[in-house]
């Protein structure tokens, strides 16, 4: 059996498990399904690496009739640094989302919630096909809505619902713009679009689907909903939701403006995405700087860091260097900001609460989850040797080496900012004071470190990731402008 | 004349929107999306497109519909049923104009493009069915509608989060209390059998003419709900084995069949033409159930009775 | 002008309608009916397109088919986070936009 077919079969067949059985038995299976996923990631990033990168016509039915699946560095690397993401959160969750601990209902729904957005991770990660990469995020954010609500607090649901509310006119905008494209071209697939005559209504069509898809990843002015929702989650919940679900939607861009219509990529529409990012980091930084509660800190930076993502944008067609960063940039952000959602929440099960003064302390009684914190500060930082350094190394390169050294600017400045918040936190953490309260053991704290160090570890060991990711890098559009 | 009969169809769809949109009150808005949603029905038969039109009628005015007024009922019960004007709103106004605007001009512009017909002429004999939107659906994008199938049963797990934990493990819905001789109770004796015969006959001939899984199960999703809200049936339990079982029947069996194709060395969803038309069968068969399953629960909404430990 | 030129003129004031309603309506109930007007408008544009050339085409029939189901999945997501929301604060508005 194709490894592909596995990554993208296996979580459904979990979720659809631990829909159909009890409690028990359905967690059982989602963690086997989840075990399955893991080593399909592996394998199918394995085959990328070894100049092998898998592409199914599904159903036998080459494009334009069919879908096409196909994996290339870009997937791999999201593809695997997902598993690992995932894995850290269901072993969290194998404890905190128990029915003993969550409740009946909990217990029932995060299963089949996790396995189902993590299959539409994986999906939209191969997916070739504009369309299928529809249904694909819709899946994702249905999902990602259920885990916002799960926790049934207020201000969960009010959090749920502008969320939904976002994530339905996005997801209209992104298919207007794929209507389009299908009544001028009468074809969906990336491959094809590529070698398309052009039409004048393809502007319009990636301006649409711009706009859709800028608004489920909450760049700036689209942000407002992140930080409640982010918040507002179950630990576990938020390390999904802010590690992993803004990639999907980031990563069908970052297709359509270097993939499928780089020829529509005007300079203009491109200063306005990298201004919109340079604002995501300024907003999104001083957001984090005025709050006080560090699950809601740790949110606003995804909005800061989201920011980052689009900031590159200017560059991606004047240098190569641009879209390696940014994708390095995207995988360290995933493995931090998972890191930090998941030593948050073993914080807040052992101290009641998520205030900083509620926080003062606590690395003497949990040293490795303050631990895992300091490490993921240094890379949402940028600080060397972690993967954030690297990626930003690589954009500000590509930013003087494209003569635009502007770009380079909100680079520099975020690790500043980034360093101001984080902070805060760690000051309350490390200090000398002691807290007396139950910590978790020492493997379940681990778990967070694991992800923090691969945060640094990325950075440390780049030459394979940079290696995996070359495999159909898309050619920069330079010479032709 | 066609002509004149489109456009006062358009007329009539454009300004039944417009009373949806900007007319007083809620409920008033809710009736009036129910009689576009059957207007856009009318278009689609106009459009040549009568798989589009069943499910336009049926899921878009129809089941839309009964879950925007069992929604509507439910606020009024928790003190939220009143309208809350809004204000003019420029921004608005200037975005709608704009995207208006702007596909209006893309219209004029749009070439004429080769499309997959020819491809889909010389597969279709292949695809086991002969209805080509049903082999567009069950076949050629069959990763689509596998997702779709999951994208259903994603929305019912979030909803079934809502629940009050301290309503959790109880009937779905809010509970009925339906007088034995009223309208309702009629209702839910003489319209069950029938909507049955017709959802079971839209699921049937799905694979040669207009209709399907999505139709058909939507059809047997209101024969349940009628049965529901008429009293004749009890909604079951949120924990209950046998109707969980149901609902990922049709995912199940979509993707058990997608990856028998793998197995047996032909791909992934990849259905040989001599048992495309049993297993697309199959396929239709289970995926309406589960449909009409996910459906019907997705309108009764969770749990809302507290039950007592 | 032709009558799918109708149809798709009609489908692009539909988008534009619903849009209107779903940024400017305050009672969610309203901006859930107004994204699903939205969706309609769109898919009816998109139909005309298909319908364009010689007879209809599937592929887009498909397409509308399944996104008509998403719509439904995300509408009756949508109306219980509004139930489950109003039951606990009393309102069917975002709470920043409460009158």
């Amino acid at each position: 059996m194709n490894a592909l077919v596995v990554l993208l079969t296996l979580p459904l067949g979990g979720a659809l498990a631990a829909v159909a059985f009890p409690a028990g038995v359905a967690r059982g299976a989602a963690l086997a399904a989840a075990a399955g996923t893991v080593a399909a990631a592996l394998a199918v990033a394995s085959e990328v690496a070894a100049g092998a990168p898998p592409r199914i016509a599904l159903g036998g039915w080459p494009p334009p009739l069919g879908i096409a699946l196909a994996a290339d560095g870009l997937s791999a690397a999201l593809l695997v640094t997902t598993a690992a993401v995932m894995a850290a959160v269901l072993l969290a969750a194998r404890h905190t989302m128990a029915a003993g601990l969550a409740g009946p209902r909990i217990a029932f729904g995060f299963w089949p919630l996790a396995l189902m957005l993590w299959a539409a991770l994986n999906a939209v990660f191969v997916s070739r096909d504009l369309f299928n990469l529809y249904v694909g995020i819709e899946l994702l954010s249905l999902a990602a809505v259920g885990l916002v609500a799960i926790g049934g607090k207020p201000e969960a649901l009010a959090a749920a619902m502008r969320y939904m509310l976002f994530a339905l006119a996005g997801s209209l905008l992104y298919l207007a713009g794929v209507a389009l494209i299908y009544a001028a071209h009468g074809a969906l697939d990336i491959d094809l679009l590529a070698s398309r005559r052009p039409s004048g209504t393809d502007a319009l069509a990636l301006a649409l689907m711009t706009a859709g898809l800028t608004a489920k990843t909450a760049l700036f002015p689209f942000h407002v909903w992140l930080p409640p929702a982010h918040a507002g989650a179950p630990a576990p919940a938020s390390a999904m939701l802010s590690a992993l679900v803004p990639k999907a939607s980031f990563v069908i861009l970052l297709r359509l403006w270097t993939e499928a219509l780089p020829d529509e990529a005007s300079p203009a529409a491109l200063t306005l995405i990298g201004a919109l990012g340079v604002a995501a980091v300024v907003w999104g930084s001083l957001g984090a700087l005025a709050q006080s509660r560090v699950k809601l800190i740790v949110a606003y930076s995804t909005v800061a860091q989201i920011g980052y993502l689009f900031a590159v944008f200017p560059l991606l067609p004047l240098a190569q260097a641009a879209w390696s960063g940014v994708i390095f940039l995207a995988l360290s952000h995933a493995l931090a900001k998972a890191a930090m959602f998941l030593a948050v929440g073993q914080w807040m099960a052992a101290a009641g609460g998520d205030r900083l003064e509620e926080l003062r302390g606590l690395a003497q009684a949990m040293p490795m989850s303050a631990f895992a914190f300091a490490l993921a500060a240094v890379t949402l930082a940028g600080l060397p040797p972690s993967g954030g350094f690297l990626g930003k190394y690589m954009v500000m390169t590509a930013a003087f080496t494209a003569g635009q050294w502007v770009w380079a600017l909100p680079m520099a400045l975020g690790g500043l900012l980034a360093a101001a918040y984080l902070y805060r936190p760690l000051a309350a953490l490390f200090a000398r004071e002691g807290a007396s309260v139950a910590a978790p053991s020492r493997a379940r704290q681990a778990v967070p470190l694991a992800l923090a160090g691969g945060g640094i570890a990325l950075g440390l060991a780049s030459a394979e990731p940079l290696a995996l990711l070359a495999n159909g890098q898309p050619p920069i559009q330079a010479v032709v402008r | 004349m066609t002509f004149v009969l489109d456009a006062v169809l358009c007329a009539l769809i454009l300004g039944v929107a417009a009373a949806t949109i900007a007319g007083h009150g809620v409920f008033r808005a809710i009736v009036f999306f129910i009689v576009y949603g059957l207007l856009v029905a009318v278009g689609w038969v106009r459009l040549g497109a009568v798989d589009v039109a069943l499910a336009e009628a049926a899921i878009g005015a129809g089941l839309t519909g009964v879950l925007f007024l069992a929604a509507y009922g439910r606020l009024g019960r928790e003190g939220a049923g009143g309208d809350a004007p809004a204000p003019a709103h420029l921004p608005a106004a200037m975005a709608g104009l704009g995207v208006t605007c702007a596909l209006g001009w893309a219209w004029s512009a749009l070439p004429l493009p080769d499309r997959p017909g020819p491809q889909l002429a010389e597969a279709l004999p292949m695809s086991g069915v002969e209805n080509p939107v049903t082999a567009v659906l069950l076949n050629f994008r069959a990763w689509d509608t596998l997702l779709e199938s999951v994208v259903l049963l994603a929305a019912l797990t979030g909803l079934w989060m809502l629940t009050r934990d301290a309503a959790w493990g109880g009937r779905i819905g809010l509970p009925q209390h339906v007088r034995p001789d009223g309208v309702m109770a009629g209702f839910g004796r003489v319209l069950p059998p029938l909507g049955l015969l017709v959802g079971v006959y839209l699921v049937y001939i799905g694979a040669d003419r207009p209709g399907g899984a999505f139709q058909g199960g939507t059809v047997l999703a209101a024969v349940g709900l009628v049965a529901a809200l008429a009293g004749a049936v009890r909604p079951p339990r949120i924990g209950a084995t046998r109707w969980r079982a149901a609902l990922v029947a049709g995912p199940l069996v979509f993707l058990l069949a997608g990856l028998a194709g793998a197995a047996l060395g032909a791909g992934f969803l990849t259905l040989p033409p001599q048992i495309a038309g049993a297993a697309l069968f199959a396929i239709e068969v289970a995926l309406a159930a589960s449909i009409a399953v996910t459906l019907a629960f997705l309108v009764l909404g969770p749990p809302e009775e507290t039950i007592t430990r | 002008m032709t009558a799918l030129t109708l149809y798709a003129l009609t489908g692009a004031a539909l988008i534009g309608l619903g849009l209107y309603g779903l940024i400017a309506a305050r009672h969610l109930l309203r901006r859930i009916v107004a994204f699903n007007l939205l969706g309609s408008g769109l898919f009816l544009y998109l139909g005309a397109a298909g319908a364009r050339g010689d007879g209809p085409d599937p592929v887009p029939q498909a397409l509308i088919i399944t996104g008509i189901v998403v719509a439904l999945s995300a509408s009756a997501l949508a109306v219980g986070l509004l139930v489950a929301g109003a039951r606990l604060s009393g309102r069917a508005t975002l709470p920043e936009e409460a009158e």
